[in-house]
C-alpha cells in the first residue's frame, strides 16, 4: 500500500492509499481524480494521463521507454523536461509511498 | 422535469451521462447497463487483460463516486424490453416502466456467432465483456494449442497475447489478407508477416467448417479446406451486430444500425443513437457509417450532450482506431477506404513506420506502427484537411509535427 497525492492546478489536492501493482493512471482513474483521462486503457499511446512528477520523487521513476518518450512531445500540455512523466507507466510498488504529482490543467 | 434515459453503460453512454453534467443539464439522468457491476473499459480486456497471472481488475469507465457525485441514476443488470415512442415510455425486464423526455439508445454491439452448424463444444469462446474476459483469461492458464477464427482486431490481439504465453496458435481467415475490413493492403501485409514472424500460424482464405470435439471440449477446429487444426481453446472474432432490436421493435429506421442524421437523431423526434449502434452520415467519407471504435463513441456523445443542452451540434469529428498485437502497437486516423496510392514514412524494418493513404491525390487515412507522433500529427492533418502531399509525407526531413500544428493552416 501507497500514498499517492494528485495536485490540481486550481490549488486542490487528492490523496489516495493504493495497492502495489497498479499505476498512477489507473488509480487516478478508479478513484475519479479529474484531469487523468486514460484514454487509451494504459498502453502509453495517447498523452491523457501526463503528470509532472514532484522533484524528490524523480529518483525513484523507471527510465522513460521510447514510446512514452515520443508521447511526452505530444501532450497537450507543455512538456517537463524532467518532470512530465505518463501515469500509465509509473507503477506503484514498495516504492512509492509518499508519491505527488501534478496535473496539467489539460489533457486534450 | 427534463429525464434523459441512457440505454447502454458502455462508452458512448458513460460519456454522455458525463458530458451532459459537465454542459449544465439539471433535469434527471439514468443509464441502465444490462451487465453486472460498473462500468468498465472494453479495450483492455483483449490485450493487458490476457496476460499471465493473477485475475487482473478491470479498468473502470469512471471513479466509484462518478454517479453520487453527479447525481446520476445507474441502474446494473437492466436489458430494456420495449420502447413505446407515443407515450415516451421503455419497459425494463423486470416489468418496471419509465417515462423520458429524450431517450438515448448507445446499445453497442454484439458478437456476430458462427453457424449454428459448426457447433459450439466447450472450449469455444467469443470476447465482448468482462465475464467473456475473467473466463478467457483463467482457460488460457492450461491451454497449450489455440485456433483463433477470424483475423481481425480482436482475434490478432487476442493471438499475440497467447502466442506471448508461449502457446501454439493458428489463425484462420476467410479473407485473403488480415483486418481487410480496417487497413490498406501493404500494412495488412505488414502485419501477416509480422504474426508470423512471432510464430503465428496465419491460415489466409481458410474459413471455418466445424469443431471437433471429445464429447465435450472441443479437439480441433476444422477448415472450409477440409484440414482439422488441432486446438484446446478457440476464440471467434469474426465481427459485431449492431444491437438495434429495440429500436427496430419501435418502428424506427434501421440501415446497418440505428439510422441517425448530422445531430444523432434517429427518425423519431426525442431518441437519439450514438457509439457501436448508430449508422451516421460520415462528414469524411460522405457515406452513412457505423463505427465500433471508442473514438466514434466518446465524440458522439460529447457531440450530443450539446445537443441536448440547447447548442445543436451536428456530429464530424476524425475517427481513430487502435490496436495493440504484440509488439505492435497500430493506430490510424481517418478511413482509407480504397486508397490508389500509399507513401511510406519510416523504416518497416525498425518496427515503427507510417503509412499515409491518398486517394485522387488527397490525404483520406494514416496507418502508424509505435508511430504515436506520426498519428497525433495525422489527426490534425485529417482534422483541419491541411494539404499535405506524397512528397512531403514520404520525406525523412519533413517536419510533419511542426507542419501539422501551424497556427495559421488550423
Amino acid at each position: 500500500m501507497s500514498t499517492i497525492t494528485y495536485h490540481q492546478s486550481d490549488g486542490t489536492a487528492r490523496t489516495l492509499t493504493v495497492e502495489d501493482g497498479t499505476t498512477v493512471m489507473r488509480a487516478a482513474v478508479t478513484a475519479g481524480v479529474p484531469g487523468i483521462v486514460g484514454e487509451c486503457g494504459g498502453q502509453a499511446m495517447c498523452a491523457t494521463c501526463h503528470v509532472y512528477v514532484r522533484d524528490e520523487h524523480l529518483g525513484q521513476l523507471p527510465d522513460i521507454s521510447d514510446d512514452e518518450e515520443e508521447m511526452l512531445d505530444c501532450a497537450t500540455a507543455p512538456r517537463d523536461p524532467l518532470r512530465s512523466r505518463l501515469g500509465c507507466q509509473i507503477p506503484i510498488d514498495a516504492t512509492s509511498d509518499g508519491l505527488a504529482v501534478d496535473v496539467p490543467e489539460s489533457q486534450v | 422535469m427534463e429525464r434523459i434515459v441512457i440505454v447502454g453503460a458502455g462508452h458512448a453512454g458513460m460519456q454522455l451521462a458525463d458530458s451532459l453534467r459537465q454542459e449544465g443539464f439539471t433535469g434527471a439522468v439514468t443509464v441502465l447497463g444490462d451487465e453486472p457491476g460498473l462500468p468498465y473499459q472494453r479495450p483492455p480486456l483483449s490485450k493487458d487483460y490476457l496476460a499471465p497471472g493473477t485475475t487482473p481488475a478491470p479498468l473502470p469507465l469512471r471513479g466509484e463516486t462518478f454517479f453520487t457525485d453527479r447525481d446520476i441514476e445507474y441502474r446494473s443488470d437492466s436489458t430494456v424490453t420495449a420502447l413505446d415512442p407515443a407515450t415516451r415510455t421503455i419497459t425494463l425486464h423486470d416489468g418496471t416502466t419509465m417515462e423520458y423526455t429524450d431517450l438515448v439508445l448507445a446499445t453497442g454491439a454484439r458478437n456476430r456467432t458462427l453457424d449454428a452448424t459448426c457447433g459450439r463444444p466447450a472450449g469455444v469462446h467469443y470476447l465482448k465483456s468482462l465475464t467473456d474476459a475473467k473466463r478467457l483469461h483463467a482457460e488460457l492458464a492450461s491451454a497449450r494449442r489455440v485456433v483463433v477464427v477470424g483475423a481481425g482486431f480482436i482475434g490478432l490481439e487476442f493471438a499475440a497475447a497467447a502466442r506471448a504465453r508461449g502457446l501454439e496458435v493458428t489463425v484462420l481467415e476467410f479473407a485473403p489478407r488480415v483486418m481487410a475490413r480496417a487497413l490498406s493492403a501493404p500494412m495488412s501485409a505488414y502485419f501477416e508477416q509480422a504474426h508470423t514472424t512471432a510464430g503465428i500460424d496465419l491460415k489466409l482464405g481458410e474459413g471455418i467448417a466445424s469443431f471437433e470435439h471429445n464429447g465435450v471440449y472441443v479437439t480441433a477446429a476444422v477448415g472450409t479446406s477440409g484440414t482439422a487444426y488441432p486446438a484446446d481453446l478457440v476464440l471467434v472474432g469474426v465481427g459485431v451486430v449492431p444491437n438495434t432490436e429495440l429500436a427496430a421493435a419501435a418502428g424506427l429506421t434501421v440501415d446497418n444500425g440505428v439510422a441517425v442524421d448530422d445531430y444523432l437523431r434517429t427518425s423519431h423526434e426525442n431518441i437519439w443513437a450514438i457509439g457501436d449502434c448508430a449508422s451516421f452520415p460520415n462528414a469524411h467519407t460522405g457515406t452513412r457509417t457505423r463505427l465500433e471504435a471508442v473514438q466514434n463513441a466518446t465524440d458522439q456523445a460529447a457531440t450530443l450532450a450539446k445537443t441536448l443542452t440547447g447548442a445543436p451540434t451536428p456530429y464530424g469529428e476524425l475517427p481513430w482506431f487502435w490496436s495493440i498485437q504484440g509488439k505492435h502497437k497500430l493506430q490510424i486516423a481517418g478511413i482509407a477506404g480504397t486508397p490508389d496510392h500509399t507513401v511510406q514514412r519510416g523504416d518497416p524494418a525498425t518496427g515503427k513506420f507510417s503509412l499515409f493513404c491518398f486517394h485522387q491525390g488527397t490525404l483520406t487515412a494514416v496507418e502508424s506502427v509505435n508511430s504515436p507522433a506520426d498519428h497525433l500529427a495525422a489527426r490534425r492533418i485529417l482534422t483541419h484537411q491541411m494539404a499535405l502531399t506524397p512528397e512531403q509525407a514520404a520525406d525523412p526531413a519533413f517536419n510533419l509535427k511542426a507542419y501539422s500544428t501551424q497556427p495559421s493552416l488550423i
